[in-house]
């Protein structure tokens, strides 16, 4: 038993090394800082990818970049606008739709507003995914959906199949252990008329069988 | 060279064709000699497969350009090992590979493979022959790896700078040994269908070659997503991607398998479900190819978009009809031996593992084809993206971890609720403190929370079943602690492998709920400029801009950007990242750039987070850079998550480990059996 206590133990103290890893995950904030230090050029620009402009706070504003997480790049990249523009750094349609975003920012429009001005613009494409509403309302649920009615279908089903069995077992007067473990039933089977030495030992076979 | 790789190939039908025709007529049977021609003739096929990929090896190395393939994924000055990756590169290549991969696996099933099962395997040789065959075809006659061009280039395309990576050296051929090897088990279901000995005795033959292939695919899957992590730079490994769906569909019905399985082995139950499951999987393969060189949907990883896609939608839907027929003309064959006997049993635990593994799988499928689906009903096209996946299958996902750590809790056959107590006491208590800790903590992202507790409640249930296994090991042998754990793993090394796995799995999930934690900032930085990110765990990272420098280097020209990283004040180094541009050379001393320049990533790991770094570029063509700085709590955990599923996978299919009829192992925790005659086969 101390062995088993010394599992837990190591057990325990995993899971709180675990839990306090956990915990810590909680807060976040970033803080851009910036200075004026002194830039050469370089030998070769043309080698180092298309000129960048400089980032300002807006860039890094964490409504702009919720907003362009829910649009989709119109490069055919497949990405949202706000992951294309900070990886595909040859794409020239990312930045340009950026701008769109922070210009119908600066009129003070929502993000809703922003995203159906571009699904105005774009269509329903631009979307990383589809509103639920209408058809789409099928893409949503019909998985779930599916699931829980099948689950619920083979929940139903199996539940009748036993129990009929447990009556006709029952009515057959089959034998059958008792509801302790394993290991239990055969420390316990030689200090009383439990099960006879070939039952044990079918007993046992069986486990074997079962654990294979 | 290639017109010895074109006889190769039209060879390599012809005795594909053989073996597939002896095969399936049955003619061999009573015929021995006839069925010996059949197992040559697959060793056949694969030695004349491999000439043909020795001759396209040979044009690679030798930088034959009038080859149209060798010119358009190679050029001079590629690295040697770029040279070999580049095989399987383009879809031609692919194709090939393909080929030469399944005839080697057929080979090995026929040379392998007892001989006690020798009615099965002219049916397995015809079966692998068949689909063999498919990819020569679509080879010879849409996509042929030896065309030649009607003039030679001086140097070539060269490959992809995103492919110009180790992580596609070997993230395809493991991809694709996965998909290649469900060929084999599904073989053996269709010779066992075909020979109507659908007993338990074909999924003992391919049982190994099932758990091999879901192993191959994990790391396929695995590494694709390092490639993607280090490679595309969007600080991400999985973007819901079509493509990446599509291996994802024939691992989750191979997972599903895999549980399955071990009923209709140990009680004779789920036989239809298993064909179904296995000719479901292969088709899923397929289906994966199709959507990868069809061009049907979207994807930044598809091939050039050709006829080939054709090619698999017919042998797709060909494969499908003749194999579900077979299986209704055998279905009265496929009877359970016996009956549910509980809802609480680990059967029907598994029963529910298998409907969400299905559920999940259809989700998956449904989400990559709901845009197709709406653009029929509504005529209006709509993107589905990681939002939509992660709204419908994250839960899902949830539920399955649940069942991870629920389903080795119940007895087989029958559990009591004493025994259910007693089994589920420790996984809920630790599930609970782990939740109680998220909830103190004020975590704030819900999936997470409830992730982080089901793994909770799941590494008890895996810690409590090593700690009963061992423990009673101790007790009985008086072993050492390490020492009743080594030899109860490597007495059982199926169940206890497959807990391993379970355990690499739930890492993932813990992996993929850090996440949700990402954080993220652009900035602009001069030489000595600092920006300052606050990471999820509390600690506070300054990255000052150190300044950029340019420099040649093999086949490209790289302009690499510093940054000097301070953690909480502390220097913890320099991490740079680079932009490459790459260059071909089609005569001495000219020198032409090639593909646009490429992003390389900056990467500095810990067990708690990634520091990644990506330099977008100057400004003006400055030394002043504009970086996006990036914070991912957890990533290498999903890297440690994949080694531990590899080293669970090699246990479990590690020969031997068998119980034999001295060894006593009766210590089963939380089994209950019945005795004689009360329903048991």
């Amino acid at each position: 038993m101390t062995r088993r206590r010394e599992f837990l133990r190591l057990g325990g103290l995993a899971l709180g090394g675990a839990a306090f890893a956990a915990a810590r995950l909680a807060g976040q904030q970033q803080v851009p800082l910036s200075g004026q230090g002194e830039a050469g050029a370089l030998r070769d620009p043309g080698s180092a990818g298309r000129p960048q402009e400089r980032m300002t706070a807006i860039d890094n504003d964490a409504f702009v970049t919720a907003v362009e997480h829910r649009l989709q790049c119109t490069c055919g990249c497949t990405l949202d606008i706000y992951t294309c523009r900070t990886t595909d750094f040859t794409c020239t349609y990312s930045p340009a739709l950026h701008k769109d975003v922070l210009a119908l920012k600066q009129e003070g429009k929502t993000a809703d507003e922003i995203v159906a001005a571009f699904v105005a613009k774009y269509g329903e494409k631009i979307l990383m995914a589809p509103k639920p509403e209408g058809f789409n309302i099928a893409g949503y649920v019909v998985p779930g959906s599916l699931i829980l009615l099948v689950g619920a279908a083979m929940f139903l089903i199996l539940r009748r199949r036993t129990r009929v069995r447990a009556a006709a077992a029952a009515g057959a007067g089959s034998v059958a252990l008792s509801p302790a473990p394993a290991q239990e039933v055969v420390a316990t089977a030689g200090s009383g008329p439990v099960a006879s030495p070939d039952e044990l030992e079918r007993l046992n076979r069986e486990l074997r069988e079962l654990d294979e | 060279m290639t017109l010895l790789g074109q006889f190769a190939l039209w060879t390599a039908l012809l005795v594909g064709a053989w073996a597939a025709v002896v095969g399936f007529s049955g003619r061999w049977h009573g015929r021995p000699e006839l069925a010996l021609t059949v197992t040559r003739a697959v060793y056949a096929l694969w030695a004349v497969l491999l000439v043909a990929a020795a001759c396209l090896w040979q044009g690679l190395i030798t930088h034959d350009f009038n080859i149209e393939y060798v010119a358009s994924y190679t050029s001079r000055n590629l690295p040697s090992y770029y040279i070999v990756s580049a095989f399987w590169a383009g879809q031609k290549g692919s194709l090939l590979f393909w080929a030469v991969v399944l005839s080697t696996f057929a080979s090995l099933a026929q040379w392998l493979t007892p001989a006690r099962y020798r009615t099965l395997m002219p049916y397995v040789a015809a079966v692998t022959s068949s689909v063999v065959m498919f990819f020569v075809t679509v080879m010879l006659f849409a996509s042929n790896p030896f065309q030649r061009l009607p003039f030679t280039p001086p140097d070539g395309n060269g490959l992809n700078p995103q492919l110009q990576n180790i992580g596609m050296v070997i993230h395809p051929p493991m991809l694709y040994l996965g998909y290649i090897s469900i060929t084999i088990p599904f073989a053996f279901a269709i010779a066992a269908l075909l020979a109507r000995r659908v007993d338990a005795g074909w999924i003992v033959a391919m049982r190994k070659w099932t758990i091999m292939s879901w192993l191959f695919l994990s790391i396929g899957i695995t590494l694709g997503m390092w490639w993607a992590y280090v490679e595309l730079g969007w600080g991400g490994y999985w973007a819901w991607d079509p493509v990446e769906n599509a291996s994802l569909l024939p691992w989750l019905t191979m997972s599903a398998f895999l549980h399955s399985v071990m009923i209709q082995e140990k009680r004779g139950m789920l036989k239809r479900w298993n064909m179904s499951l296995i000719i479901g999987s292969f088709l899923l393969s397929i289906f994966g190819t199709f959507i990868t060189r069809s061009g049907v949907i979207a994807s930044v990883h598809s091939f050039t978009q050709s006829n080939v896609g054709y090619f698999f939608l017919a042998f797709l839907t060909g494969t499908a009809i003749l194999s579900f027929t077979l299986l209704h003309t055998r279905w009265d064959r496929l009877e359970a031996d016996v009956q549910l006997e509980s809802m609480m049993s680990r059967e029907a635990a598994f029963l529910f593992n298998n409907l969400l593994f299905v559920g999940i799988a259809f989700s998956v499928l449904w989400g990559t084809l709901f845009p197709i689906l709406s653009e029929a009903v509504r005529g209006t096209k709509i993107s589905v993206g990681p939002p939509f996946f992660n709204k419908v299958n994250v839960p899902l996902g949830l539920l399955l971890l649940a069942l991870t750590g629920i389903g080795p809790l119940i007895a087989w056959r029958k559990a009591s609720t004493a025994n259910l107590k007693r089994q589920f006491t420790w996984p809920v208590v630790t599930g609970l403190v782990v939740l109680a800790a998220c909830l103190v903590g004020r975590m704030s992202n819900f999936y997470a929370t409830v992730a982080l507790s089901l793994a909770g409640f799941t590494v008890g249930t895996l810690f409590q079943e090593f700690a009963r296994g061992t423990t009673a090991r101790q007790r009985m042998y008086s072993e050492s602690l390490p020492l009743a754990f080594g030899r109860l793993v490597a007495r059982n090394r199926r169940r206890y492998g497959g807990y391993i796995v379970h355990l690499g799995m739930l890492i993932y999930f813990v992996a993929f709920a850090g996440y949700a934690f990402k954080t993220e900032m652009e900035a602009t930085l001069k030489p000595g400029d600092s920006a300052t990110l606050r990471s999820p765990f509390g600690h506070t990272y300054t990255f000052t801009h150190v300044g950029v420098s340019q420099f040649e280097q093999l086949n490209r020209v790289v302009t690499q950007a510093s940054v000097q990283v301070s953690k909480d004040g502390k220097m913890i180094g320099v991490i740079n990242s680079e932009k490459r541009q790459h260059f071909s050379e089609p005569a001495p001393g000219v020198r032409q750039k090639s593909f646009e320049p490429s992003t390389e990533v900056g990467i500095k790991s810990n067990l708690e987070e990634d520091l990644y770094i990506v330099f977008a570029g100057s400004v003006d063509g400055s030394e002043e850079a504009v970086y996006r700085f990036t914070i991912n709590p957890l990533v290498l955990w999903v890297w440690i998550g994949g080694v531990v599923l590899l080293v669970g996978g090699l246990i479990t299919m590690w020969p031997g480990g068998t119980i034999g009829p001295g060894t006593s192992r009766r210590t089963q925790a939380g089994y209950e059996v019945q005795l004689a005659g009360a329903g048991s086969k």
